[in-house]
């Protein structure tokens, strides 16, 4: 009875989806987005559009969204926090090809997410991207290596040292140019499509994605090392 | 019929495949994956309301983007609308944030019962 009221419910809003369908797919930009388009480069002067927006016009929302991100991974570690009497986790050693793999490919996933995050404001990509890169090199590590543990201190001082770097710059535009998070009059804008452009874009964009690197790696530490709910406690 | 039509309604059918499973299906894993198929299909559709058919990625990597060299002003009719891309942006971080609480929830929640069954998680304590 159930099922059949849940399939009724889905072929109802199937039904007033396939109205919005013409609505939505209308050609053309809205006016917030012709904005920036348009105006983007010379407020900015960041090539990546995209990168603009999130870092320089709605700074203040990404702040927010790095908040959001750190209180999950501090949740996720709330809820698997090891309690008394559950068993220590006791890794499969891995095997050979795994640990040379690693070692091989870990430097370069390295740079590859430090040249994602550093090009932030010319190319596709930035610190979320770069960051969540970072972290997949950092899960083959943990793979790799399971018998040694990840530094919790040093990636923690990175996270928190990077959160606070972002809200420093924002505070710098406050005092120097007379609004949070400003971009104009902070540093000099540079060249167009140039590496040192863009002003403070790119240094929060560097502080996301060391930021985003370490929670993320911090996140799959914490689940990799959840022991196997076989002994889970009550 | 025009491209963007295809987007919108793809992604407006994933979210209809997302609900599905979530009202459906009796594993917890399971409605965990199909919110994770609603979120991926709110994204396209996001993505799909800016895009217009024959502009490009709003990067402003070559000269001929710009309407005027020495204002430094672009034309913005040979750009998609760069703000969905940004909203979508912002979402995927978020939507990556509460599929790995639920997941560490869903751990809890095996480690308790051993089960996913979400019948057998009817009282408010356990």
């Amino acid at each position: 009875m159930k099922q059949v009221l849940a399939i009724l419910a889905l072929l109802v809003l199937a039904f007033l989806f396939a109205g919005l369908v013409p609505m939505a797919s209308k050609p053309g930009n809205g006016a917030v987005g012709d904005y920036y388009a348009t105006h983007g480069i010379a407020d900015n002067r960041g090539s990546n559009l995209v990168t603009s927006i999130v870092v320089n016009y709605r700074g203040l929302d990404t702040l927010g969204e790095v908040t959001v991100l750190f209180l999950s991974v501090m949740g996720v570690g709330f809820i698997l926090r090891r309690r008394e009497g559950t068993p220590k986790y006791s890794p499969v050693p891995a095997s050979p090809i795994l640990n040379t793999g690693a070692n091989l490919l870990f430097g370069s996933i390295l740079l590859l997410g430090a040249y994602i995050f550093v090009h932030g404001h010319l190319t596709p990509g930035g610190g979320f991207q770069g960051g969540s890169v970072i972290a997949s090199g950092v899960l083959l590590l943990i793979l790799a290596r399971r018998d040694r543990e990840l530094s919790h201190d040093l990636l923690a001082w990175l996270e928190s040292l990077s959160g606070f770097g972002y809200a420093l710059v924002g505070l710098v535009g406050l005092v120097v140019a007379g609004s949070f998070l400003a971009n104009k009059g902070v540093l000099p804008l540079g060249t167009w499509n140039r590496l040192f452009s863009a002003g403070v874009i790119p240094i929060i964009y560097i502080l996301i994605g060391l930021k985003v690197g370490a929670e993320l790696s911090t996140l799959l530490d914490i689940m990799i090392r959840e022991p196997a709910p076989e002994g889970g406690g009550h | 019929m025009d491209i963007t039509m295809v987007y919108i309604g793809t992604a407006l059918a994933l979210v209809l495949v997302g609900l599905g499973g979530v009202l459906l299906k009796r594993n917890i894993l399971k409605m965990v994956l199909a919110l994770d198929i609603v979120e991926t299909g709110v994204n396209l559709l996001l993505i799909g309301i800016g895009y217009t058919p024959g502009r490009e990625a709003p990067i402003v990597d070559k000269t001929s983007f710009f309407a005027d060299r020495a204002k430094e002003t672009v034309n913005a009719a040979n750009l998609v609308d760069p703000v969905p891309q940004a909203l979508v942006l912002t979402a995927i971080v978020i939507g990556l944030g509460t599929t790995a609480l639920m997941l560490s929830y869903v751990i809890r929640l095996y480690a308790q019962k051993k089960t996913l069954d979400i019948r057998e998680f009817g009282r408010l304590k356990w």
